[in-house]
Formats: structure tokens, C-alpha cells, sequence
């Protein structure tokens, strides 16, 4: 077992007191990474000696006796969709070839003064438009639990890389569901925050009024202690929110007793995977016998969410995806005739199908005509969905559901049929509409083969403690956060 | 999924070119088939009563986030900007020729 | 057939603000190409915009100085479309909520002809709206370059009422909105740095007819005389066309300058869809009592109160009010001067003919004036004290434009002061009569025009520092006695 094994918070505590350096993980980390990478691919550019030298720096910062941040020496993971700057950022795209960030992105800014060492460029469907990976122009990412699977997406690169302890956590960013999914699918903690808790300055846009920033962590106290680092208000960004940034670990009690806990029957449907129901209704038990109690409740506009998801996400999205012309950065198609032949070409050839499909479909929505019947009325289911959630809250302190209706499908399974892959996001889109936030946490695994299943926790707008505390109490009464995939 | 008839037809073509997205005949057919099944999926929210709600534009209730009109310091560096234009010269990104 | 013009303007002025309306680049004008720029303005992957409060400020004062309605609920939008000079690719502007909805402006012919000042018009307005200016364009024999240190420059667009009928209202008009947004510091509306740009929208109808011609567009004028010929055209060929048996299209037109011609640039069909939807980055904008009320503070007092209220306070000239009231600044200054001195009358020709005149020609703005307002009053005081004749007044005061000093001064270094003494004069009274014996007689033959041509001889001996009046007093004495 080598350092990379460890949780954070294990780690921290051992790198302040010096008793390992920072120096020794970040090799355990390259081993890590050098050995899993040809199964996997969850990297689309990584630089162990870059990692080296800055944590030999800070060792030699700690020895000098230097104050540094929480989480000092800890190497994190980065979603190829956040700036850092200096290095590329594709966003799983070919269409950003060349790109080289000039900036920080805030929560990458924030990861540094906690002292984290950002390490790589994670894999991603283009423009985190997918649910497996597979829509990234560079190669799809291996699940680490069965390598003929997907690990999901968005952040499937993300998910894959802490499930294989190639790093100790990683940063990914959820429209829909790509945070959750991955990590239901990769057996690893990773959490949405609610809309406005966490910057979203330097996060390459898929559809901005969805898109939050999250983490991925081996266990849900190391995904508090990252959300604790990135979370707070960003003048850069008007969407945040000056909503104080508690110490999220501090909920972490394992007391659940008297937490009334929602189950929406709309999210315990016929047709869902037997081994998924099953798991998440243990799931339910566990937290019963741990003193919650559980109510149901209904969210009745919830088979509506992926209908206004695919409108509204696709809207904001053909706008935030002009920019790649070709023009400031990025690739561009040769010997363009004019501005027309130069937009036309690089954006035929350097957008994916998923992401042509998307744009176009976005930019119907929004058209002369249209607007109202898609647009605007999906902004209006988008208001009920809204309601139905804080009606619900009004019920129960949390609400529980499965991550996904399935386990990770096979490779190129439904890389053909896009309407079936966007229903494996049907669990999950609603609360990015909401704007609310969840967390996925390891429930079990399906028998053959032995995949990981996810339970999702739903809390109100800023009620992140709240779900971390049921999530932990979860994890720390069952095992499943222990397995690891064999590779 | 079989197609209501009186789903809108898209004209895949005319999108491509306000969204400046090249496309061969082959794709326009492929992708026209499979957008013409979202687009009867995403149909199903014309069941929905949404007489008198408002809509969602944003998932905060906060309004007027406003900064000081001040200059950011130091000035700014053009060179990592014009490093990643695919073409520049005299400091301005070059296009090929706009005609109006 | 007889017709009438309607004529709707939309203007975009440059809000004075010192930094970009969605980042804080500077808005300094003439920098090196790229040097005010950021992934903000450059719509570099991943940035967001933040809007700039002052503005948002300034915006809302341009709707109370038109006495507007401010909008309680307002955001902003995205308008979707490709060019290489808009970062984006698509503009942040407002589309169903502007911060500003109504106003009207005032206009006076006085501006298009002198003889017709005080004859106003007003024109409504429809609304402003804030939204970010694209980049520049330079075109080469085979590419374009893109300069994107104007992208993200605060433009404030003002749509009017198509109230205007013709090219010398429009002038008028655009004359007066320009008055206006100047005095509330809202714009510097400098021409020259294109900071107005107007389009224009302009139909013809048979005169007495109720509903509106077809709406022809014509795009980007940056001079308000460019505006004036491209009406006048516009105007001429729709009737023509009509008169022909023609049909008008709905299109959009440019001008072109040195044809003085406009030309089609598209149709109705080939319209952009801009796919407006609200701005997600962007949270709306909801101004409430006490934040008006901080805005209010800034209205200052308009042009047309301004001239009012100095000609009562003053008794000058409204032709010379309205001069002064033009400019806040210039009105400030003889404000200034007028209030330190007993005869604003004499002030204001000071300001308006000498200062002005030389301010011009020196090109200097009023606030680099060498002569300060209380010199003025006190060149004033020199003259009616009678310690110097109006004519020394003028020597005096090209001294004092060229030295910036005090006109008691330059008197006194230079012993202008104006003799009065009776002694002295008339001495050279005595002198003028015995050299001039031929007048003299004329002037006791009873010829009273005599008397001038003696004085005047007077005057040139004394090198202009005798006292007319004295003069003429000491001759007659003398000649009578």
C-alpha cells in the first residue's frame, strides 16, 4: 500500500506533523498514475516532475517553518475544464488545441492557498457534454472496477482516477448529474454544491446557470474538507454567494438520530435495475436503524426535469460554445476564405457529434418561433421543479434516492443512441435545476459483474452540512467506501 | 420512440449555419433523425400546466451584484493573449478578410 | 402625393465610466491594440462578467434627466450572433427589460437656424438600454486584424419614438440628447472617438395617413451631419420610389459617406435571428428606493431651466443664455465671473465675444482658460470705475489671455490708467487747439462734429489714457470760455 491509499484527512495530519513529506506522496502518486494510466486513461496530460518539484517546495516551506494551508502537499486531481494556469485546457476538445490558460480558475486559486498542488488534466466528454466519456475527443476513460466499462461522466476521468488512488481526490464539475453519476458508477464520494456556493470563475461554461464545481473523494469527510477549500463567495463571479463557508467537517457527528429523511416515490420507478433498488432500500434501512426517519414524499415534476434540462442546458450552451471561432485561441480550419468559411469549418471540425447535436439543438430552442414553446416553458417546469423540492424540504431534512437507475454500462453500448444515454442523468438532473445541492455516496455493488451502486442525498440550498452529515453516518456504519477495485 | 406527427420538423441545415457549424450531407441526416427524437421527447412538457409561473432564469434569489468601477492592476500583458491566437501580427488577432 | 417623413433614431453613446462595463480593463481611448484586454473582454473559456455599478449609475441619470421611468426590475440578455470583433460571440445587452423606459428630449431649432431659437419640439423616447461595445476592425489587402481594447466599453443605446419628420429635427434632436448626457457627465460624446453612433430608422407616409410606411434601417452613422444627409437621402429616394409606382422594402441600409448614397445590406429574410434569452451570468438588477435616491443627487440643472433662469437672474440676452447654458462648464464660468462683479451684462459679452473667441482660437476648452472668472469682473470694474476706457479694456485683455495675470496689474505695470486728471488734459487740450485752428472754427461756427475730430486728436496724444468724457468737457470749456 503506498501513500496514495490514504485519505486526505489521514494524510494531512501526518504531512504536519512531518512524519511523511509531501515529497514521498507525490512520488506514491506518479507510481500511482504511471502504473493505472495505460488501463485507464483517466488523464489527458499529467507531469509527475512538475508535482515533485512543488512538493519538494513545500517541504522545504514546512521545514523553514512556514505557515501553510490545511490541506499543504496534498495532491488534487483537475477536470480538464477548469483553468490552471499555464497549462492546457481542453475540455475533451479538439476544437481548444493549443489553448494555453492565462489564469487561475478561482477554485484552482483557492486549492493553492489551502496548499494543494493541482496535478494534471482530467478527462472529460467534450465540453462535459455526456454521461460516459466516451464523447471526449481524446479517448474514452476505463472504468477501474471493469475496464470494458464506462466510469460515466462528465467527470468520468475524475471518478476514475480517485477510485484507482491515483490521486487523493480531484475536482470535477456537475450540469446534470457529472459529478454524481461518475462517482456512483466509479464507488467513489463526489458531491454538487448548491448553485452559488462555489465559484465558477475559470470553469470552461457548459450551461451557466447549471453548472456547479465539486469534488470527488474516497470518503465523505475528505469531500468535506475540499468543499470546505473551494467554497465561498467570488467577486468574479456574480452568481456566488456571500453565504458563510461553515467548517463542513464539523458535521461529520454520525448522529442521524431524529433527521427526517424524504423518499420521492418518483424515484423508485419499475424498470429500474433490481440490484440498484435493492442497495439503495438497504441503503434506507441502514440510516432507519441508525435513528433517521423516513418519510415519504413526492416530487411531481420530476419526469419532466430531462426534457427542461435538454432545453435549457442546450440553450445556454449554443451561446457559451460560439466563442470557440478559431479567432483569439484554439484551432482553426486552414485557408478560410472569409470569417463564414472559418467559423463553419473550425466548428465542423473541431466540435464532436454529441456537442454538434447539442449546439444545434440549443440553438432551435432559442430561435425565431420557438422560443416560447420550448424555452420559456421549460424555464416554467424548471419553477415547479423548483417547488416541488422546497415544498418537500418543508417535510424532511434530506431527501434520498438513487444516484443512477443502473450500473456502469459497457463501452460503446449507447454511444449511438443519445436519447438513451441522457436518461441514465434522470436522477440527478432535477437537482441542478433546483439549483439545490447532492452528494453520492458508495451502497453497494451489483454481484456479476461486481460494479458499484450509489445513493444520492439531496439537501436544501446551502444545507451541504446537512447531507454530508447523513452521507457520513451512512459510510461509516457500512464498508463499501473500503473495497477497491482490483486493476 | 415512435414520432408524433405533429412534432416540428428542424431545419438541421438552417441551425447549422446560425450556430457556424459546417456539416456534409451525411451528418445533417444523421443528426436531423436523432435531434427529431429529442425533440419529440422534449414535447412531453406541452402536458404541463404553467399558466401564471413565472420562470427560472437563475437558481439564486440574490439580485444587483455590482463592482466598483475601479482599474485592475497591474495593466494588462497582451503577450500570453496574442500567444494563443492561431494567427496575429502588430499585436491584433488576424482574421482572414472581413467583407461586409 | 404629399408625404411625411417619420424618422426614429437609436442612438449608442459611450457611458463615461473608467473601467468595462463586465471587467475592469481601463476605457482609455488610443492605447496599443490589445493592451486593455482580459479573459473577461476577450471571452477568454471560462471568465464571467460582473457589471460595473457606475453604469448601471449612469444609465439610470440619462433616464431621470429625460424624465424617464426606471425600471424596478431589469436584466440583461445575451443577442446571439458571429462577427470577429464580438469576443463572445454574442453580446450582453438588454432585450425585454431595459434599465430606462420612456423620456422624452427637447429639442430647439435655434441649432439648425438661428432665427428659429426658442421655437422646441420634444421627441419621445422608448427606452435605454446598457450593453457591452464590440472591438475594432483594421482591414488589410488580405486579412482583417481585430484590436479588442474597445470590446466590453459601456454603450448605452437610446431608442426614440419615430416622432421626428425631418433631417434638421433629427440634428436638432441629437443636438439636444448630446446636451443633455454631457451636462449629467453621463458621456463626453466625443465625435471623433466615435463615442455616438446612430442608427436610423426612417419611413414616408402620404401626409394625414395613421399607420406607419415600410421601416427602412440604416446602420452605424457616427456624425450627426452624417444623419442629416443620409435622412435627407433616405427620405428622397422612398418618396421617389413611391412616386414611380415603386414598392418599399423592409431592409437594412448603409450610408455611404462619400457617395452620399444609401445601399441595400440586407432584407427582411435575411434578418439575424439573434436568439435573445436572459444573460445566466448575470443576476438581475432591482434598484430600490434609497439607491435612486443616491442617483437623483447627481441631476443637475438641464440647458433649457439653466437658460431660463440666467436670464432672469442676470438680465442678459436669452440668444446669449442659451450660448452659455449649451455648456455647463462655460455657464459655471460666467457664473462665476458674474456673481463677483455688478454688470453681468458687460460680463457676459467678455465670455461670449472676446474669451470665446480667443479660447477658440488658442483651441483650448473653457476649463484651460488662462483668464479666471473674477478677472473678468474685475476688467469689468476697470471700465465702469472709468479707470480705463472701454478701448485700453480690449489691450488689456489680450494681456491678460496671453499672461493668465490680473488685469489691476497689467494696468498698473503698464500705467494705463486712465488720466483724469484736469490739468494734465488740458494740457493737450491746449495743444490740439493751437495746432488745429481750422477745426476750432468750425466748432464755434456751431458745426458740433468738430468737437469729435478735437477729442479724438486729444485722445492720440495722450496715447488712448485720457478720459474721453474728460476730454470733451475740458475742449468745450476751453473753446467756449
Amino acid at each position: 500500500m503506498g501513500l496514495n491509499d490514504l485519505t486526505i484527512h489521514e494524510l494531512a495530519g501526518r504531512l504536519a506533523k512531518k512524519e511523511i513529506a509531501a515529497a514521498d506522496l507525490a512520488r506514491d502518486v506518479v507510481a500511482r498514475t504511471e502504473a493505472m494510466e495505460p488501463k485507464l486513461h483517466a488523464f489527458l496530460e499529467w507531469n509527475g516532475g512538475e508535482l515533485l518539484t512543488a512538493a519538494r517546495d513545500m517541504d522545504e516551506r514546512r521545514a523553514r517553518g512556514e505557515v501553510l494551508g490545511p490541506l499543504a502537499g496534498i495532491p488534487v486531481g483537475i477536470k480538464d475544464v477548469l483553468n490552471v494556469q499555464g497549462h492546457s485546457c481542453r475540455c475533451g476538445s479538439k476544437i481548444l488545441q493549443g489553448y494555453v490558460a492565462p489564469y487561475d480558475a478561482t477554485v484552482v486559486a483557492k486549492l493553492r492557498a489551502a496548499g494543494v498542488i493541482p496535478f494534471g488534466r482530467l478527462n472529460m466528454d467534450e465540453f462535459a457534454m455526456g454521461s460516459s466519456t466516451e464523447n471526449s475527443a481524446f479517448g474514452v476513460t476505463h472504468n477501474p472496477w471493469d475496464l470494458e466499462r464506462i466510469p460515466g461522466g462528465s467527470s468520468g476521468g475524475s471518478a476514475a482516477a480517485v477510485a484507482a488512488a491515483e490521486v487523493p481526490a480531484a475536482l470535477g464539475s456537475d450540469t446534470g448529474g457529472s459529478i454524481r453519476q461518475p462517482a456512483s458508477l466509479c464507488g467513489v464520494v463526489g458531491m454538487k454544491p448548491t448553485y452559488g456556493r462555489v465559484s465558477r470563475f475559470g470553469l470552461v461554461a457548459f450551461a451557466s446557470s447549471l453548472d456547479q464545481i465539486g469534488p470527488f473523494a474516497k470518503d465523505v469527510t475528505d469531500a468535506a474538507l475540499v468543499l470546505g477549500a473551494i467554497s465561498g463567495r467570488d467577486p468574479n463571479d456574480s452568481t456566488s454567494v456571500p453565504e458563510p463557508v461553515p467548517d463542513y467537517t464539523k458535521a461529520l457527528t454520525g448522529d442521524v438520530k431524529g433527521l427526517k429523511l424524504g423518499l420521492p416515490k418518483e424515484y423508485f420507478i419499475p424498470g429500474m435495475d433490481k440490484e440498484v433498488d435493492a442497495a439503495v432500500r438497504a441503503a434506507v434501512d441502514k440510516l432507519v436503524s441508525l435513528g433517521a426517519e423516513i418519510i415519504e414524499i413526492s416530487l411531481p415534476h420530476s419526469d419532466y426535469g430531462l426534457a427542461v434540462y435538454y432545453i435549457i442546458a442546450t440553450a445556454e450552451a449554443s451561446a457559451n460554445l460560439a466563442r470557440f471561432d478559431g479567432v483569439r485561441y484554439g484551432s482553426r480550419a486552414k485557408d478560410a476564405k472569409d470569417p463564414l468559411d472559418m467559423y463553419g469549418r473550425t466548428r465542423g471540425a473541431g466540435f464532436g457529434p454529441e456537442v454538434t447535436r447539442r449546439i444545434i439543438l440549443g440553438t432551435y430552442v432559442l430561435s425565431s418561433g420557438y422560443y416560447d414553446a420550448y424555452y420559456l416553458r421549460a424555464q416554467k417546469v424548471r419553477t415547479l421543479i423548483r417547488r416541488d423540492f422546497m415544498e418537500a424540504f418543508q417535510k424532511c431534512d434530506a431527501i434520498l434516492t438513487p444516484t443512477t437507475p443502473s450500473a456502469a454500462f459497457k463501452i460503446g453500448e449507447k454511444a449511438e443512441d443519445p436519447l438513451t444515454m441522457y436518461l441514465s442523468d434522470i436522477f440527478t438532473v432535477n437537482v441542478n435545476l433546483a439549483g439545490i445541492c447532492g452528494v453520492s455516496v458508495p451502497c453497494g455493488f451489483t454481484k456479476q459483474p461486481k460494479l458499484p451502486i450509489g445513493l444520492q442525498v439531496l439537501g436544501k440550498p446551502f444545507g451541504e452540512a446537512t447531507i454530508l452529515k447523513v452521507a457520513h453516518a451512512y459510510e461509516q456504519a457500512t464498508e463499501w467506501h473500503k473495497e477497491k477495485p482490483k486493476i | 420512440m415512435s414520432l408524433d406527427p405533429k412534432t416540428p420538423k428542424m431545419d438541421v441545415p438552417y441551425l447549422a449555419q446560425l450556430a457556424r457549424i459546417s456539416l456534409n450531407a451525411e451528418q445533417v441526416e444523421k443528426f436531423g433523425a436523432q435531434l427529431q427524437q429529442i425533440v419529440a421527447y422534449v414535447e412531453k412538457l406541452k402536458e404541463v400546466n404553467v399558466e401564471g409561473i413565472e420562470p427560472t432564469a437563475h437558481a439564486t434569489p440574490i439580485t444587483n451584484v455590482f463592482r466598483a468601477d475601479e482599474p485592475r492592476t497591474p495593466p494588462g500583458d497582451p503577450a500570453p493573449f496574442l500567444k494563443n491566437a492561431p494567427q496575429q501580427a502588430n499585436n491584433l488577432f488576424v482574421v482572414p478578410k472581413i467583407v461586409e | 402625393m404629399d408625404y411625411e417623413i417619420c424618422i426614429g433614431l437609436e442612438t449608442h453613446v459611450q457611458v463615461k465610466t473608467r473601467t468595462k462595463v463586465f471587467c475592469a480593463c481601463p476605457t482609455e481611448f488610443g492605447a496599443e491594440p490589445n493592451t486593455n484586454v482580459c479573459p473577461v473582454c476577450l471571452g477568454y473559456p471560462g471568465s464571467l462578467p460582473v457589471i460595473n455599478e457606475v453604469a448601471i449609475r449612469k444609465t439610470v441619470l440619462a433616464g431621470m434627466l429625460v424624465g424617464a421611468k426606471i425600471a424596478h426590475h431589469s436584466k440583461f440578455d445575451r443577442k446571439n450572433y458571429f462577427y470577429p470583433d464580438m469576443p463572445k460571440n454574442y453580446q450582453i445587452s438588454q432585450y425585454d427589460l431595459p434599465l430606462v423606459i420612456g423620456g422624452t428630449v427637447e429639442y430647439d431649432f435655434g441649432v439648425v437656424d438661428k432665427k428659429r431659437l426658442g421655437e422646441t419640439k420634444v421627441c419621445r423616447l422608448t427606452r435605454i438600454h446598457l450593453e457591452e461595445d464590440v472591438g475594432k476592425n483594421f482591414h488589410f489587402e488580405r486579412t482583417s486584424g481585430v484590436d479588442f481594447n474597445r470590446a466590453g466599453t459601456p454603450l448605452m443605446e437610446i431608442v426614440s419614438e419615430p416622432d421626428l419628420s425631418s433631417s434638421d429635427e433629427a440634428f436638432a434632436y441629437l443636438t439636444a440628447l448630446k446636451e443633455i448626457l454631457i451636462y449629467g457627465g453621463i458621456s463626453d460624446c466625443d465625435m471623433e472617438k466615435g463615442q455616438v453612433r446612430c442608427d436610423v430608422n426612417i419611413s414616408v407616409r402620404p401626409r394625414g395617413q395613421k399607420e406607419l410606411g415600410q421601416k427602412v434601417e440604416i446602420k452605424n452613422m457616427n456624425t450627426f451631419s452624417g444623419v442629416r444627409h443620409a435622412v435627407d437621402y433616405e427620405a428622397q429616394r422612398q418618396i421617389e420610389t413611391l412616386n414611380r409606382g415603386g414598392r418599399l422594402v423592409q431592409e437594412t441600409r448603409r450610408w455611404d459617406d462619400m457617395a452620399g448614397v444609401t445601399e441595400s445590406m440586407r432584407t427582411k429574410e435575411h434578418a439575424h435571428d439573434y436568439r435573445y434569452f436572459p444573460e445566466p451570468d448575470l443576476l438581475p438588477v432591482s434598484l430600490n428606493e434609497a439607491w435612486l435616491a443616491e442617483v437623483r443627487k447627481l441631476v443637475p440643472e438641464l440647458p433649457s431651466a439653466k437658460r431660463k433662469r440666467m436670464v432672469g437672474r442676470y438680465g442678459i440676452p436669452p440668444y446669449d443664455a442659451g450660448v452659455l447654458a449649451a455648456d455647463a462648464a462655460l455657464a459655471d464660468y460666467f457664473e462665476a465671473a458674474a456673481q463677483a462683479s455688478k454688470n453681468p451684462k458687460s460680463v457676459v459679452n467678455w465670455v461670449t465675444n472676446d474669451l470665446l473667441r480667443d479660447l477658440a482660437e488658442a483651441k483650448l476648452a473653457i476649463g484651460q482658460s488662462p483668464v479666471k472668472p473674477p478677472h473678468i469682473a474685475e476688467l469689468v470694474e476697470l471700465v465702469d470705475s472709468g479707470k480705463i476706457s472701454s478701448k485700453i479694456a480690449k489691450d488689456v485683455f489680450v494681456e491678460m489671455f496671453k499672461t493668465g495675470r490680473a488685469p489691476a496689474a497689467i494696468v498698473a505695470e503698464k500705467g494705463l490708467v486712465q488720466v483724469s486728471d484736469t490739468g494734465a488734459i488740458g494740457k493737450f487740450c491746449d495743444e490740439v487747439i493751437a495746432a488745429n485752428p481750422k477745426i476750432v472754427a468750425d466748432f464755434k461756427a456751431g458745426k458740433e462734429a468738430a468737437l469729435n475730430a478735437l477729442t479724438g486728436q486729444v485722445m492720440k496724444l495722450s496715447k488712448g489714457k485720457a478720459n474721453p468724457q474728460a476730454v470733451r468737457d475740458a475742449l468745450r470749456g476751453k473753446l467756449s470760455g
